[in-house]
């Protein structure tokens, strides 16, 4: 008889001690929002990463001091991929084992690939601020991805009627750096050109990004009597590109993408850089809420803020307003949210499309003028 | 013939800075047997070096050709510290270790630095002043070489010359070549092999400091990263012209130069790469030595 009375109390204890950890979870509502931020913010594409991370923390700090989101505060997880798709997929499956439901972020195309489909299989939204890869909305694989900036094919598509309207291009030579995002716009930008028919591609090759120098291949665009080259890929080798073509005496034009639309293009190739044309987001310098997001950002930091700073503060906006309407961030409610409420953004009016393509956003042509880049009209 | 002659010439100018820093490699390799893989890190250290000191030099309003001389100067010895620090941190305690174990502490080295001047310096690349001086070319000619380019290919020639005479005629010369023939033999006939690892890996530093002055000043940028990409390149030059070998190190620099500049001319530079390490395979196969590696007999 008294074993079985010590049998009961130790079952007892054993049912107790399982209640405890359980039992504070009943105060759930007091919880905070936890938004997961993946991005660049280490290695040499830091510069892209950083001002993404900035314009969360800036958005996210103004929430709180207005009380949160549905009464709760909201909490950032910051994770670092670095920009490596190898990278990226730690980074997701980290955040999801962490139950995160929302994730702004990642930075580069390739890292953003190969994480999605992670976030996919764990229904976890995803939205990110610079990863303009077409394929990523356009092949309808990732219903969980949304994205603020437009799409590589809308960029290629403005440069090649740039370049054949306004340069009057003829003889165009289409470069990239063999990367996800620079290979496919060139990709997109020949087939433009062929379609157009008023062009020709007498060139179209890939550089490897990090060599010593481009010498041959500037020679080789010399030889093909180019007036325009347009480039697909990042501002390293923009800049040495441009650099090794103008001390060679050419004066062939230079088009290219927001990889090179950075600040870092213009400092490093100097008085070469002049007269460079890039593709990058409309100028929204008009846009009382951009000011704003800017103003902030220059009185927290001391600096004027980096690349894809508005779109990640747009895109940490457009997910927060969404779980608001939705009132949790259950995948369905706050994806329906994001596709059906107009949000006012520094970029401006914003919906997503049913692919998760901003409505709303696009890009406009820069040239560098006296060290900077000057939007043309 | 024209556009022939222009990638040649960018051919020989890549591969002169493979050749100065694959000096380095088949240095060393041909006297402790090792490859030191933190060599990339040292030209980009001298690169880095020079940079800042030519940017000190800038604010106090000297530039030209004084500026250039003393930074080159100041990266070189710079530079060359760092390869005999290197050295005596990570090889020579390990001297008497199995082969492997040096191996593994270059490749440390080599990320130990990068992560160094990534942390100390920035992660960006940053704009490298033109410290070379521009001559007044005819312009067909300059067409086909830039004066940058000229002074690149004669630096070389006449480092390399300096150094060949130093390895023949001189008495430290003399001692690396029997250093490098039979350590223990040298170490009998009175030959301080300490000091003279230690010469070899100041020279081929030096060396390599220079390579990435000239080269930065070339393309106007520099990085933290810069040294891996150029360091497997010369790596690959060394074992192509036969590694130990001194005039196969240079030989084997200017064949990969030029094979990457005509693949890129007349194929397509998407296969750049790919040229260039096929041919390094077919002349291992043929001469497994490399092109003018000699077959070591098994010390005994």
């Amino acid at each position: 008889m008294k074993k079985i009375w010590f049998t009961r109390i130790r079952i007892i204890a054993a049912l107790a001690l399982f209640c405890i950890p359980t039992a504070p979870s009943a105060g759930q509502a007091a919880e905070s929002v936890r938004l997961g931020i993946a991005g660049a913010h280490s290695g040499d594409l830091a510069s892209y990463g950083i001002p993404s991370l900035r314009a969360a923390e800036l958005v996210v700090k103004d929430i709180n001091a207005k009380g949160g989101i549905l009464g709760r505060k909201v909490e950032l997880r910051v994770e670092d991929d670095a920009c490596k798709p190898e990278v990226a997929t730690n980074t997701a499956t980290k955040l999801v084992s962490e139950g995160i439901k929302v994730v702004m972020g990642h930075i580069c195309s390739g890292a953003t690939k190969a994480a999605l489909g992670i976030y996919r299989d764990a229904k976890v939204i995803v939205m990110s601020p610079s990863a303009t890869n077409p394929e990523l909305t356009q092949s309808g694989e990732y219903p969980n991805f949304y994205r603020t900036i437009a799409s590589d094919d809308a960029q290629a598509r403005l440069e090649v009627d740039f370049a054949i309207g306004v340069l009057k291009a003829r003889k165009i030579a289409v470069l990239h750096d063999k990367g996800d995002y620079g290979k496919g716009l060139a990709e997109h930008a020949r087939k433009f050109i062929k379609a157009s028919g008023k062009a020709k591609v007498v060139l179209y090759e890939g550089v490897t990004p990090g060599a010593v120098d481009y010498a041959a291949v500037v020679q080789k665009i010399r030889r093909a009597e180019t007036d325009t080259v347009l480039f697909g890929g990042y501002h390293p080798e923009a800049a040495l590109i441009v650099t090794q073509m103008r001390k060679k005496n050419m004066k062939t034009f230079f088009v290219s993408d927001d990889g090179v639309k950075d600040e870092t293009f213009i400092k490093v190739a100097g008085k070469y850089a002049e007269g460079v044309y890039a593709t990058g987001p409309r100028d929204v310098s008009k846009n009382p809420l951009a000011i704003a997001a800017n103003d902030t950002h220059k009185k927290n930091y001391g600096t004027e803020p980096g690349a894809f700073f508005l779109n990640a503060y747009t895109a940490t906006q457009a997910l927060l307003n969404a779980i608001q309407k939705a009132g949790s961030e259950n995948y369905e409610n706050t994806g329906k949210a994001l596709r059906t409420n107009y949000v006012n953004t520094p970029l401006g009016k914003i919906r997503f499309d049913k692919r998760g393509d901003a409505v709303g956003v696009g890009f406009s042509i820069y040239q560098v003028r006296k060290g900077f880049y000057t939007e043309v009209k | 013939m024209e556009y022939f002659l222009e990638l040649f010439a960018g051919g020989l100018t890549r591969g002169s800075i493979y050749a100065l820093i694959a000096l380095g490699y088949t240095m060393v390799y041909g006297i402790i047997e090792l490859i030191n893989f933190a060599h990339g890190e040292i030209y980009m250290i001298g690169a880095f070096t020079a940079l800042i000191v030519s940017s000190v030099l800038a604010m106090s309003g000297m530039s030209g050709v004084s500026a250039l001389v003393l930074a080159s100067i100041v990266a070189v010895v710079y530079a060359s510290a760092y390869g005999f620090t290197v050295e005596k941190i990570a090889y020579k305690p390990l001297r008497r270790a199995p082969r492997l174990s040096p191996l593994i502490s270059a490749i440390g080295m080599s990320i130990f630095l990068q992560n160094y001047v990534l942390l100390a310096q920035t992660p960006d690349f940053l704009p490298f002043p033109n410290l070379l001086p521009e001559l007044p070319l005819p312009e067909a000619f300059g067409n086909i070489i830039g004066s940058t380019e000229l002074i690149i290919l004669l630096t070389t020639a006449v480092i390399m010359g300096g150094l060949t005479l130093v390895i023949k005629f001189t008495k430290m010369g003399k001692a690396m070549r029997a250093t490098a023939q039979d350590r223990d033999m040298a170490m009998l006939v009175g030959i301080n092999v300490n000091r003279v690892i230690s010469n070899t890996f100041v020279i081929g530093s030096a060396l390599a400091a220079v390579g990435g002055i000239l080269i930065a000043s070339h393309v106007g940028r520099v990085n933290f990263f810069i040294g891996f990409i150029a360091g497997i390149k010369a790596f690959t030059a060394a074992v192509l012209g036969g590694i130990g070998s001194i005039p196969g190190a240079v030989l084997g620099g200017l064949v990969l130069g030029l094979t990457e500049s005509f693949a890129t001319g007349y194929v397509s530079s998407d296969y750049e790469d790919v040229f260039a390490f096929a041919l390094l395979i077919v002349i291992l196969i043929l001469r497994p030595t490399g092109l003018l590696g000699r077959a070591a007999a098994p010390k005994v």
